[in-house]
């Protein structure tokens, strides 16, 4: 893990018991999504209870890291310490291989360049010691 | 036990101000109750109800409350973003039908342009769970309701210029409102030519930043009767929210398609018999995917129900005839002056604004990140 920025200004996750192992994974460079073992219903964001049945029994499925751009936006004005000195950057939803979509951003390429429907694999970002956020980039390979 | 005409809004008031450097917000939430309760007819000791939100984050209505020495027997300060008080007045009518209280005063002020506070594109601080998974990124209000807006675009090929009408016919209406902020005409040009704030969403697809607030009375129908003013009657209402979920969200899926439906049913009406609508327009996308999901046509179809003036007065559904957030007045919450122009257009008051034959309002508030989480109040009001 690396040692945290620091110049890293934006705001870290409240991290709590129902999402700490997830944080924890990233932080080990996996990405999880959380299965009801009752039900089946595959869920993001974590938390303990399956909010289709209540049922508290779950399990971690290890997520491909592969996904599609489901929606996205080039941020071009944001006065937040840490985003404003770097603008534009692209905010996105990105749906998973395994389902569920989730909030990020998308990088390694220019904003413009960003589609919905483009094919994206997460990338790794340590900002913190034990904070790591799922940020997507193009993927390499085709689809 | 339907609340079908039972409560009427009795008083209104729109704060004038856009720009009040030199007042607090309960000192403008104090006139603009003054303001209502005078165009009621009624005395502020006569007030058993009070509504409000914004307030905190410490007592909040407790603290209005003394400010403005009332010792109501029923109080609310929902906080469910810009749509809550639209919800007050659902609420209020429950009460007062149920005889929880008689005199509801619903009442909003805010200094956000004097303060300088910068509504959509300011930073978030993480405090519910589900923020852990969204401000890391970099989400602003703006960049939530882009999010949708660029969805909407790609599913049913709405375009920048088709969101640009939209502000264009509000920019129309606020001409005709002594009081809008901005009142110069602008085009469609105008609004592509403006900065892109989060794309696809530019300057003037998003709403202004005033100062400003207001008020509303509600009592009975029966106690309205003899009132100052014709009553407002309140017909029906429904209130939504819309989320992740567990991550499935369909983005143009938003709290209005749920409260429509309901909202109309309750009150009886159909949509051919709505004179007006009035729904919040935080952003131009707001106003397109709100009439959608109210049903006033299909999926996919806003952009060009929108489009040449349709939404505008003399159109097929005059839609924010006083200029809306877009251009008349926005404090950071709209949801009470949606309200307070409906409830005069169906007085007939408004002159060259003046929707003719007004009979029956609709008025719509969302509240929050439309892209995220939010709430959706709809409310019907009938003339008396």
């Amino acid at each position: 893990m690396s040692e945290a920025r620091p110049t890293y200004r934006k705001p870290l996750p409240r991290i709590d018991e129902e999402s700490r192992p997830w944080w924890e994974a990233l932080a080990r460079r996996e990405l999880y999504v959380q299965r009801c073992r009752a039900c089946g219903i595959t869920r993001l964001p974590p938390r303990a209870l399956c909010p289709a049945c209540l049922s508290s029994d779950t399990e971690w499925v290890r997520a491909s890291g592969a996904g599609t751009v489901y929606s996205f936006t080039v941020t071009h004005q944001n006065q937040a310490p840490g985003f404003r000195e770097e603008l534009p950057y692209v905010l996105a939803v990105v749906e998973l291989a395994e389902g569920p979509r989730m909030m990020t951003n998308v990088v390694g390429c220019a904003p413009d360049d960003v589609r919905i429907g483009m094919a994206v694999e997460v990338v790794f970002d340590d900002v913190a010691p034990g904070v790591t956020l799922p940020r997507f980039r193009p993927a390499s390979r085709s689809a | 036990m339907s609340l079908r005409g039972a409560v009427a809004v009795a008083g209104v008031h729109e704060h004038p101000t856009r720009f009040a450097p030199d007042k607090t917000a309960y000192q403008i939430m104090a006139e603009s109750a003054r303001g209502a309760l005078a165009d009621a007819g009624l005395s502020i000791r006569d007030v058993d109800g009070l509504f409000t939100s914004g307030v905190g984050p410490g007592l909040g209505i407790v603290s209005l409350a003394q400010h403005l020495d009332l010792r109501p027997t029923f109080l609310d300060s929902q906080a469910i973003g810009g749509s809550s008080f639209v919800s007050h007045c659902l609420h209020a009518a429950a009460a007062i039908h149920a005889g929880l209280c008689s005199v509801a005063l619903v009442v909003y002020g805010s200094t956000a342009a004097s303060e300088r506070f910068a509504i959509g594109t300011g930073g978030g601080v993480p405090s519910d769970p589900p923020d852990q998974f969204e401000l890391p990124f970099g989400p602003t209000i703006v960049g939530s309701y882009a999010l949708v807006a660029q969805r909407h675009m790609h599913e049913y090929g709405t375009t920048s210029e088709q969101l640009a009408e939209i502000a264009v016919t509000m920019r129309r209406h606020a001409t005709a409102n002594p009081h809008a902020k901005y009142r110069e005409p602008i085009t469609v040009d105008d609004v592509l030519a403006s900065r892109v704030i989060s794309s696809p969403l530019h300057l003037l697809d998003c709403c202004i930043i005033s100062d400003g607030g207001g008020a509303l009375v509600l009592t009975s129908a029966e106690r309205a009767r003899d009132l100052a003013k014709r009553p407002a009657l309140i017909l029906g209402g429904a209130e939504a929210v819309q989320h992740q979920g567990i991550g499935r969200r369909d983005l143009c899926d938003v709290a209005a398609r749920q409260t429509g439906r309901l909202a109309l049913a309750r009150a009886g009406v159909g949509h051919a018999d709505v004179d007006l609508c009035m729904v919040y327009d935080s952003y131009t996308i707001t106003v397109l995917v709100t009439l959608e999901a109210l049903g006033f046509c299909a999926p996919g179809e806003g952009g060009a129900f929108c489009a040449n003036g349709r939404i505008g007065l003399g159109g097929v559904l005059p839609t924010n005839t006083d200029g809306g957030g877009l251009s008349s007045n926005h404090p950071g919450m709209r949801g009470i002056f949606l309200v307070i122009e409906a409830v005069r257009q169906l007085r007939g008051e408004r002159g060259d604004a003046q929707v003719p034959d007004c009979e029956v309002a609709l008025v719509h508030g969302t509240g929050g990140l439309l892209g995220q989480r939010h709430s959706g109040v709809t409310l019907l009001l009938g003339r008396a």
